[in-house]
C-alpha cells in the first residue's frame, strides 16, 4: 500500500505544481488568473430557468441577471422602490369603469372595472447572441427548420456554430404573458394572474383544447392566439389590462415572470429532437439582461458571461443615507455591468465551501451555524463584529433583516387549539408566551433573528417599531424595549382557558398538543427537545410528530394538524404579500390557499380587501394596524421571528449591499482581480514538508521490514546448509 | 460456458421484473403522483388544476398497477407501472420527470465517477493485498500485531472523517491540492489526487484485514508447507502459491463491484464537488423523480447481475477445477 500511494502522490503533486505561478490548490484554470471574474457557488441544481416557470430564489440567482423585466428594484434605496429596467418609465395604471370611462387615480377599488398599464420599453435593447437569431445571407433563420440529421452530435447550445441577435420589441413581452396560460408550461402564477389579466383564463382553455387537437410532439404556436389583456400598441409599447384595481401588479412586473421571451427562440427550441437533447428554453435562457448563461452544467459549474449587446444602464447615483459615506455611490454614472464573468461552482457541503472562501477562492459567503463562532463575535453591548482573524484578512460583514417570516401555526379548525372563543385565544396566547423566541434565536440561530410581533417584517410598509409595534398580548414595554410576559401570566391564561397546570379542568387529563414537523434527525433533536421544554413550563405535553414532507403537506391540506412550522419569503415588498397568509379566502383546507392555519376573521378579511388596493398612505397604515391587532388577538400563529442574514465578502469585492428583493445585483458589483491574486498567493503558499516527511516516515518504516525479510530469508538458507 | 451465461441472463429477467415491482411499490407507498406533481411544480401557489395537468402530461393520472376501467390487456397495460417499466428492458430510460434525457445524463455523469472509482479500486486493490501479504509474511511479529491494530483503528473511523480531515490537512493547511472541484482532461488530476488518496486510505483497515485473514488461512495449508519444504523462498511461496490460491475469495468480493464502479459515491462526490452519478439517485429520490429512480435502480440491478456473472467466469480463470456448465 504505502509505496503505490506514495508514487501516486508524488506524480500528482508534480503535475499539480505547474509552472503557471498559481497556488497549487487553486480550483480554477490558470487562464482565469487576474481576470475580471466573480466567484460564487450554488448548492442545489436549479429546477427551472424558464422565466414562466421559475419561482425559487436559487433559480432567480441566474435568470434575474439574464432576463430584463420592464421594472426592477432600486439597488440602494430603502424602503424598496421600483424603477424602470427595460421600460422608459414606471407605468401609471389608468383606471376604468365597466363602461370604459376613465376614472381618477384615487377611485375606490369597488368602482374600478379594470386597470390598464401601458408600458413603453427603450428602443435599441438587443438580445444576447443566440443561435435562434442566426440568419443566412438572405436574412432567413439558419436553425428554424432543422431536420433530424441536423442534430447529430448536437448536445449543447454551443454546438450550434452560428449566432445572431435582434432588437427587443414589445411583442416579446406580450408573448411571455401569453405563455403564462400555456398548458404545457404550468406557470405557478397562472392561477393568480388568471384572476387579474383579462382573457388569460379563456386563453388557457383555448390553448388546452388546441394542444389536445395537435399530433404528439407538436406544440401550440402562441403567436396565432390573441390575449385581450395584453396587446402590442407599437414596436416598443404594450398594454396590460387587469381586472379591477391591483396596485401590487407593478411589483409583478419586476419579476422574471414578466420578462420578454422571443417567439423565435421558442420556435427554435420547440423543434423535434431538441428536447430529447436537453436543449430547451428551460435549460438555456435567452435574454437581454446584463449577463448570459455561457455554461450550464448544474452538476459542476454554471457560468454567466457579460452580454456583449447589453448597454444603456449606468450605476445609480442615489441611495439611502450613509451609502455615499460607505463608498457605495463612488461608481455613480459608470456603465453596467462591471464584472465580465461570474463562475458559480457546485458546493453541496458547507465545510469545503467555507474553507475555499477563507482561501480566497470564493468572493463572498454566508455564515452557517458551524462557522459562526469562527467568523463573528458579539460585543459587550450585543453588537456584532468580525473576529480578529476575519478582520486580519480584510473580510467585511453585512447584515440585513430578510423579508421573510418564520412561524409556528395553530390550525384554527382544530377543536383543541383552534376556534375563536376567548378560551381558545387564551390557550394560544399562553403557548405563545411560553415559547421564548429570544432564547431560541440566541441558542439556535446565533442571534440571527428578530422576534416577531406580528406578520409584517421590518422594511415592509405597515411594520411598526418601538412601543407602538409590540404585541401587547405577549410583551410588555419595559426600559425602552419589549419584554416577554412572565410564565406566571401564561399559566394564568392557561388556567382561564380551562387547563390549570396544563390539565383539563373537567377531566383532569393532561393537555396534549401535537406538533407536526418535517425536521428530524440528530441536528433537529435538540431544537425539538427545546420546544418540548417550553411547553413543559406550562405543564402541557408537546408530542412531536416527525413526518416526511409529502405527508406533512397532506395533513396540512386536510387540516389534520394542530401545530406546524412554516415560513414565507416575500414575492414583493408589500404588506399584502404577508397579510394574505391570514386571509380567509386563502384557507388551505377550503380553497387550497396559503393560509395553512385556516384562519378566518370577517373583519380582518374585510379590511384586507380594502387595504390591498390602497397606496401606502397613513390611512392604509391605520387599516394595517387594525388588522395586525386583530391577528394578535386571535393568535393564529405563534409569532416566531424574522431571520437576519449575515454575509461576508472579501476586501476585493465592492458595491455589495444586501437587497432582499432585487435578485439582479451582480451587475452593480465590482472586483479588484489584482488584489485577489495577491491575497490568494499570500494565503495559499504550499506547505510541502509535512507531505515529504510523511513519505519519508513511510519509507523508513518499511526499511526494518525489508531487513527482517532478508535476514529471515538468509537465516533459513543458513540453517538448511547446517 | 456460453450456454451457462445465456442461462444466467435469462434468470436475470424475473429478477429484474421483481426489482422493478419492488422499486415501484416502495416509491409509490411513500409518494403519490400528487406529491410528485407538487414537488415538481414548486411550493408556492400550486393549484389543484396544475397538479392534474402535470400528472396527465406525464401519464401519472393512470391507475398504478391495475386499470379497472380498461378492458382486455388494458387492465394491465394502461397503468403507470406498465407505461414506465417496459421500455427499461430495452434500456430506453426515457426522459426524467423534469424532462431531461436520462440516458444522456448517465453517459455524461458516469465519467467523473469512474475517474475516482477506478483509481481507488486499482490502487486500493494493490495496496490492500500488499499490506495484507506483508502482515501475513510477518505473522505473529510486531509488524503483524501493529498492522492489525492499525487496521482496526482505521476501520473504526468514519469515512466522513477521512474526507473532512483530508481536505483540512492537505487542501487547507498544506495548500497542496484544491479542497474541492472538478475539471476535464488532464486538469482533472489535481482534483482527483485527494479523493483518490482518501478513498484508498479509508479502505485500508477493513480490506487489508480481510485479505490478511484469507492469506493466513491459505498459509497454513499443506501445499504451502510442501512448497517451503521444497526450498522455495517465502516471497515465491506468498506471491506464486498463496496469492493464487487465495484469489477465489478475493475475486468474490472484487469482480462483482467492477461494473458498479461508475455508479459513484454519494458522500465523496458531494464533499469534493465531483459531478458524478453518486448523487443522481439520491437527488432523484429527494425531488421525487420516479423516472430517474426506476432507471437507476434498474441499471444498478443489471450491473450487479453482470458483476455476479463476471465473478463466476473469473473463477474458471483462476481455478481450473471450476467448470461453468
Amino acid at each position: 500500500m504505502p509505496r503505490s500511494i506514495s508514487a501516486w502522490v508524488v506524480i500528482a503533486l508534480a503535475l499539480t505544481a505547474g509552472c503557471d505561478g498559481q497556488p497549487w490548490n487553486n480550483p480554477y484554470p490558470a487562464s482565469q488568473a487576474g481576470t475580471n471574474t466573480l466567484y460564487s457557488s450554488f448548492s442545489e441544481r436549479p429546477k427551472h430557468l424558464d422565466p414562466v416557470q421559475s419561482y425559487a430564489e436559487n433559480e432567480y440567482a441566474f435568470i434575474a441577471n439574464i432576463y430584463q423585466p420592464p421594472l426592477q428594484y432600486h439597488y440602494f434605496k430603502r424602503p424598496y422602490e421600483l424603477v424602470p429596467f427595460a421600460a422608459t418609465e414606471l407605468p401609471r395604471p389608468a383606471l376604468y369603469d365597466a363602461k370604459g370611462r376613465r376614472l381618477p387615480d384615487d377611485t375606490a377599488a369597488g368602482e374600478v372595472a379594470y386597470s390598464e398599464y401601458t408600458i413603453r420599453i427603450r428602443a435599441g435593447i438587443r438580445y444576447q447572441p443566440h443561435p435562434a437569431f442566426a440568419t443566412d445571407e438572405a436574412g432567413r433563420p439558419v436553425y428554424h427548420n432543422l431536420k433530424p440529421g441536423d442534430l447529430d452530435g448536437v448536445y449543447r447550445l454551443s454546438d450550434f456554430k452560428q449566432q445572431g441577435s435582434r432588437e427587443l420589441v414589445a411583442a416579446d413581452y406580450v408573448h411571455q404573458i401569453k405563455r403564462l396560460a400555456h398548458p404545457r408550461l404550468h406557470s405557478p402564477i397562472y392561477g393568480l394572474m388568471s384572476e387579474y389579466i383579462v382573457g388569460l383564463k379563456d386563453l388557457a382553455q383555448t390553448l388546452t383544447a388546441a394542444a389536445k387537437a395537435l399530433p404528439e410532439g407538436k406544440t401550440v404556436d402562441l403567436t396565432q392566439y390573441e390575449l385581450p389583456g395584453a396587446q402590442v400598441l407599437d414596436r416598443y409599447t404594450y398594454r396590460i389590462r387587469v381586472n379591477g384595481k391591483y396596485p401590487q401588479f407593478l411589483y409583478w412586473l419586476a419579476m422574471p415572470f414578466f420578462s420578454p421571451v422571443p417567439p423565435d427562440a421558442e420556435r427554435f427550441y420547440d423543434q423535434p429532437g431538441m428536447a430529447a437533447r436537453n436543449i430547451t428554453l428551460d435549460w438555456y435562457p435567452v435574454g437581454t439582461g446584463p449577463y448570459m448563461l455561457a455554461v450550464n452544467n448544474p452538476n459542476r459549474q454554471m457560468v454567466l458571461e457579460r452580454n456583449p449587446n447589453y448597454q444603456g444602464e449606468v450605476y445609480p447615483g442615489e441611495g439611502e443615507p450613509g451609502d455615499a459615506e460607505k463608498g457605495l455611490l463612488a461608481d455613480a454614472g459608470k456603465p453596467l455591468p462591471f464584472i465580465d464573468k461570474v463562475v458559480f461552482s457546485l458546493e453541496k457541503e458547507q465545510i469545503p465551501y467555507w474553507n475555499k472562501f477563507l482561501q480566497g477562492f470564493y468572493d463572498a459567503s454566508g455564515i452557517s451555524s458551524d462557522t459562526f463562532d469562527q467568523a463573528v463575535q458579539f460585543g459587550g453591548q450585543g453588537d456584532v463584529t468580525l473576529t480578529d482573524d476575519m478582520r486580519a484578512r480584510g473580510i467585511k460583514l453585512q447584515t440585513s433583516v430578510a423579508t421573510s417570516v418564520f412561524y409556528m401555526g395553530f390550525n384554527l379548525l382544530d377543536p383543541v387549539v383552534g376556534g375563536y372563543t376567548e378560551r381558545s385565544r387564551k390557550l394560544r396566547h399562553a403557548i405563545t408566551i411560553a415559547i421564548d423566541q429570544e432564547e431560541f434565536i440566541s441558542i439556535f440561530r446565533n442571534g440571527r433573528g428578530i422576534p416577531s410581533q406580528g406578520p409584517i417584517p421590518p422594511g415592509i410598509f405597515g411594520y411598526r417599531d418601538g412601543k407602538d409595534g409590540i404585541n401587547p398580548y405577549i410583551y410588555d414595554w419595559a426600559n425602552g424595549a419589549p419584554r416577554r410576559k412572565s410564565i406566571e401570566h401564561a399559566k394564568k391564561l392557561l388556567a382561564e382557558a380551562g387547563y390549570p397546570n396544563g390539565r383539563d379542568a373537567k377531566t383532569g387529563q393532561p393537555l396534549l398538543v401535537n406538533l407536526d414537523t418535517t425536521t428530524s434527525g440528530a441536528d433537529s433533536k435538540s431544537r425539538l427537545d427545546w420546544y418540548v421544554k417550553q411547553f413543559q413550563k406550562l405543564g402541557v405535553q408537546l408530542v412531536i410528530r416527525a413526518t416526511d414532507w409529502n405527508r406533512f403537506q397532506d395533513k396540512v391540506r386536510k387540516g389534520n394538524v394542530q401545530l406546524y412550522f412554516l415560513g414565507w419569503n416575500a414575492d414583493y415588498p408589500d404588506p399584502e404579500n404577508f397579510l394574505f397568509l391570514l386571509h380567509g379566502a386563502q384557507s388551505k383546507v377550503k380553497n387550497s390557499g396559503e393560509n395553512a392555519s385556516n384562519y378566518a376573521n370577517a373583519e380582518f378579511d374585510r379590511l384586507f380587501e380594502r387595504m390591498k388596493h390602497m397606496p401606502n398612505t397613513p390611512e392604509r397604515q391605520a387599516i394595517i394596524d387594525r388588522m395586525v391587532a386583530i391577528a394578535r388577538h386571535d393568535a393564529p400563529w405563534v409569532w416566531s421571528f424574522f431571520p437576519k442574514d449575515y454575509t461576508l465578502h472579501h476586501a476585493w469585492v465592492y458595491n455589495r449591499k444586501p437587497n432582499q428583493m432585487a435578485n439582479n445585483g451582480l451587475k452593480y458589483q465590482r472586483v479588484d482581480p489584482t488584489l485577489r491574486e495577491q491575497k490568494r498567493k499570500e494565503w495559499n503558499s504550499p506547505v510541502v514538508w509535512p507531505a515529504v516527511l510523511l513519505l519519508a516516515l513511510l519509507g523508513v518504516s518499511i526499511v526494518p521490514a525489508i531487513l527482517t525479510f532478508r535476514r529471515r530469508e538468509r537465516a533459513t538458507a543458513a540453517l538448511g546448509k547446517a | 460456458m456460453i450456454a451457462y451465461i445465456i442461462r444466467r441472463l435469462f434468470y436475470a429477467i424475473p429478477i429484474l421484473i421483481g426489482v422493478n415491482v419492488l422499486t415501484f411499490a416502495l416509491f409509490f407507498v411513500v409518494n403519490s403522483p400528487d406529491d410528485m406533481a407538487r414537488v415538481h411544480l414548486g411550493v408556492k401557489r400550486v393549484t389543484p388544476d396544475a397538479i392534474e395537468k402535470w400528472k396527465a402530461e406525464r401519464g401519472y393520472d393512470k391507475p398504478l398497477l391495475i386499470n379497472k376501467k380498461a378492458s382486455g390487456r388494458g387492465v394491465l397495460t394502461d397503468t403507470i407501472f406498465f407505461d414506465k417499466s417496459v421500455k427499461l428492458f430495452a434500456f430506453d430510460f426515457g426522459r426524467s420527470d423534469q424532462g431531461r434525457d436520462i440516458g444522456h445524463d448517465i453517459r455524461t455523469r458516469m465519467w467523473p465517477s469512474l475517474a475516482i472509482a477506478l483509481p481507488v479500486f486499482l490502487f486500493g486493490l494493490v495496496a490492500y493485498i500488499t499490506f495484507a501479504l506483508l502482515m501475513a509474511f510477518f505473522r505473529a511479529t510486531y509488524v503483524d500485531f501493529w498492522g492489525v491494530v492499525l487496521c482496526v483503528a482505521m476501520m473504526s473511523i468514519s469515512g466522513l472523517f477521512y474526507i473532512i480531515g483530508g481536505q483540512y490537512l492537505v487542501g487547507k493547511l498544506w495548500n497542496l491540492v484544491p479542497i474541492s472541484g472538478y475539471d476535464t482532461g488532464y486538469d482533472a488530476i489535481k482534483f482527483l489526487v485527494l479523493p483518490v488518496l482518501i478513498g484508498v486510505i479509508a479502505g485500508v483497515g477493513a480490506n487489508a484485514r480481510w485479505y490478511r485473514t484469507i492469506f493466513l488461512e491459505e498459509i497454513n495449508k499443506d501445499y504451502v508447507r510442501t512448497a517451503r519444504a521444497k526450498g522455495l523462498s517465502e516471497l515465491r511461496v506468498l506471491f506464486r502459491h498463496v496469492l493464487q490460491n487465495a484469489m477465489i475469495p478475493i475475486l468474490t468480493g472484487v469482480v462483482v463491484v467492477i461494473p458498479l464502479l461508475f455508479m459513484g459515491s454519494l458522500i465523496t462526490e458531494a464533499f469534493f464537488g465531483i459531478p458524478g452519478l453518486g448523487s443522481y439517485t439520491i437527488d432523484a429520490i429527494n425531488s421525487q423523480d420516479f423516472a430517474v429512480v426506476r432507471a437507476m435502480v434498474f441499471l444498478g440491478s443489471v450491473l450487479y447481475i453482470v458483476g455476479l456473472i463476471l465473478t463466476d467466469i473469473s473463477y474458471t480463470v483462476v481455478d481450473p477445477r471450476v467448470r461453468l456448465e
